[in-house]
């Protein structure tokens, strides 16, 4: 069954004055476990694609739904809770609270969720580690490296237990070996809890650990295509 | 957590803290420092008037304080005699009875005040005794006469000599009797000065043929904050339609007005500095508020509601403003307390200064009231002014857009 389910969907921006046809109907659907790349030149609107699955922002016309729910129908409070609970965020940078510690931002969502404070801590924990970063549990993102701050960014958005992972350009900001070292950790979560991601990339090196590639050009899909 | 998010929060830009907890200190810093000096200045000026007179509180006949006849004097009954007894906050009481009368000596004649009182229930409550600068103070039973220095000055009387009162009493009697001078008595206040006369409570109902009357029973109260508290207790006890009870309030009204007239100008003063605290406060708001737009944004995507968000924000501003608060009352403590016990002299400020505070029969300096009321209040007001600033961010956050914030990297 796919968790995410994309029908029609165009977004315009500036409709009035000079509008600008960031998705010219787009269908798309999305699995559970699917590890997806979206990609295409800049400006082909894989952002909004993904600010539109995400909940951040609404299509012009089109149906959303996600795990069942037409996301479009949800008010403002509902629409943060639905992320709360079933879309986890890593962005292109600075995604983390500066004044938290690695474990503090990853328990943060937690927190959010109401879980208990041990139990959130554990999960904390053990996500870090899974991440590769069980010795900096108490540094703040200004003492973490660029990928270190991304990796903790994906804990983040694992410890809500979310139903995919959505992630715009999340290497766009990181050496190659960073960018490798976060693949091989998005690679590794997918394949053991089969997290499902979503992930827009320009970097080659990024497409080809995809098993999904995506391609939007001119806001429309080009091609879907299938890695194995 | 979002408690901890807050602290962490106010520590993460100390520059920016720092100058909200300053402004708000030097706000209530200054605000207290003024209001008490203020207050101190105005209670020396009314505590003056009230302790060499008038005392808090007075209760009369109805109608009295409109009219100051005799014929609007009361009969002193056993339930005015045992107010002392049944109500709080009333140590004791000076009985008197008040009238204008003509003192004599030889061809000099002179309008005065002549009051009769209990020597030593005057005493503890108006210090009549201190201001003995001649001669001794009246005994009980005592007949003879206690005079102001201006009396003795325009009549020529001196102690020992006979004053001579002609006067009208209760209900038209013919009032006249000899009295002889027992003591001098120095007045600051030049009205009084000129016109006082005492003599012992029976022998003034005597020459006024008032046996047992009194116009007026001043109260002696510990200080002006019971006096409110006592008039509505008195008021409740004593049937309106027979007596008056007064506060020191309605028996100054001149001076409670340019007192009014004096506080409203601080308060308009008042309302620059809070105008300008405002200012620096709102503009360290607006600072932070645009910073953290791209975490506003960040948090919001992952889960945070809005009102949440703003709680947090809101938090902070008023941790920040409450510390400043804080540090403002104990920056001011030290200084206002300091000024209370040791009162600013006025004799630094010229002779002329000096020449008025004497005609009012004051002490030259100022003291500054020690009160924690006046604090809190200056606190109270500037902390409620951060909070509703601290609401603007409410406002950015509910319209916040999360894409649009973290488009802006
Ligand atoms: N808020 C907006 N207002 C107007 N036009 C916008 C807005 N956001 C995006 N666009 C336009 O929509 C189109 C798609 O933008 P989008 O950001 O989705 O592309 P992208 O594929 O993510 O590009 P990049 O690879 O550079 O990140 C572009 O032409 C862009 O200029
Ligand atoms: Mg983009």
């Amino acid at each position: 069954m796919a968790i995410i389910e994309i029908n029609n969907i165009e977004k315009t921006y500036n409709p009035s004055k000079v509008p600008v046809h960031a998705l010219r109907g787009v269908d798309l659907q999305i699995k559970k476990g699917e590890f997806t790349a979206i990609v295409g030149p800049s400006g082909s609107g894989k952002t909004t694609l993904l600010n539109i699955i995400g909940g951040l922002d609404s299509p012009t016309t089109g149906q959303i739904i996600i795990n069942g729910q037409d996301i479009s129908k949800l008010s403002d409070n509902n629409m943060i809770d639905f992320r709360k609970e079933n879309i986890g965020f890593v962005f292109q940078a600075y995604n983390l609270i500066p004044v938290l510690t690695a474990l503090e931002n990853v328990e943060f969502i937690m927190v959010l969720q109401k879980k208990d404070k041990k139990a959130r801590q554990e999960r904390a924990k053990e996500l870090l580690t899974a991440v590769g970063l069980a010795d900096k549990l108490d540094k703040r993102p200004s003492e973490l490296s660029g990928g270190q701050q991304q990796r903790v960014a994906v804990a983040r958005a694992l410890a809500s237990k979310p139903a995919f992972i959505l992630a715009d350009e999340p290497t766009a900001n990181l050496d190659s070996t960073s960018t490798a070292g976060l693949l091989d950790m998005m690679a590794k979560m997918n394949e053991e809890e089969g997290m499902t991601f979503v992930f827009s990339t320009h970097d080659q090196r990024v497409i080809d650990r995809a098993r999904r590639v995506v391609t939007l050009v001119d806001g429309k899909i080009e091609s879907d295509i299938y890695n194995g | 957590m979002l408690f901890t998010l807050a602290i962490r929060n106010i520590f993460r830009n100390k520059r920016r803290t720092l100058i909200t907890i300053a402004a708000v200190a030097f706000a209530v810093f200054l605000a207290s420092f003024m209001r008490s000096f203020q207050k101190g200045a105005w209670d020396n000026v009314i505590g003056t008037s009230v302790n060499s007179f008038y005392g808090y509180a007075q209760v009369h006949k109805q109608g009295y304080w409109e009219d100051k006849s005799l014929d609007n004097s009361m009969e002193l009954t056993d339930m005015l005699k045992s107010i002392p007894t049944n109500t709080e906050n009333i140590e004791d009481y000076a009985p008197r009875i008040e009238s204008f009368a003509l003192a004599s000596m030889g061809n000099k004649t002179h309008g005065v005040i002549v009051v009769g009182i209990d020597p030593d229930k005057e005493n503890t409550l108006t210090k009549l005794e201190e201001k003995i600068t001649n001669g001794e103070y009246l005994q009980n039973g005592d007949f003879g006469a206690l005079i102001a220095e201006g009396v003795s000055k325009k009549l020529g009387l001196a102690l020992g000599d006979s004053l001579i009162l002609i006067s009208q009493g209760f209900r038209a009697a013919n009032a006249a009797g000899k009295y002889p001078i027992r003591g001098i008595v120095k007045y600051g206040l030049p009205d009084l000065n000129k016109r006082m006369v005492f003599l012992n409570l029976p022998a003034a109902q005597d020459l006024y043929a008032a046996p047992n009357r009194v116009t007026g029973l001043a109260m002696k109260i510990e200080h002006q904050d019971l006096v409110p508290g006592i008039l509505k207790d008195l008021k409740s006890k004593l049937p309106e339609a027979d007596y008056e009870v007064m506060g020191y309030n309605e028996m100054l009204p001149e001076l409670m007005q340019a007192r009014q007239l004096d506080e409203g100008g601080s308060a308009i003063i008042l309302g620059i500095l809070y105008a300008l605290i405002t200012f620096a406060i709102f503009g360290t708001i607006l600072m932070m508020t645009k910073e953290r737009s791209y975490e506003f944004g960040v948090l919001t995507t992952i889960g945070l509601r809005r009102l949440q968000l703003f709680s947090i924000v809101w938090l902070e501003t008023i941790l920040v403003s409450f510390i400043g608060a804080i540090v403002g009352i104990i920056l001011a403590t030290p200084l206002v307390y300091y000024l209370h016990v040791n009162p600013l002299d006025m004799t630094a400020m010229g002779e002329e200064a000096v020449a008025t505070y004497e005609k009012f029969g004051m002490e030259p300096v100022i003291p500054a009231a020690f009160e924690a009321s006046v604090f809190i209040k200056q606190a109270f007001i500037i902390f409620i002014v951060t909070c509703i600033l601290g609401l603007y961010p409410l406002w950015k956050i509910m319209k916040l857009h999360p894409v649009e914030a973290m488009r802006d990297v």
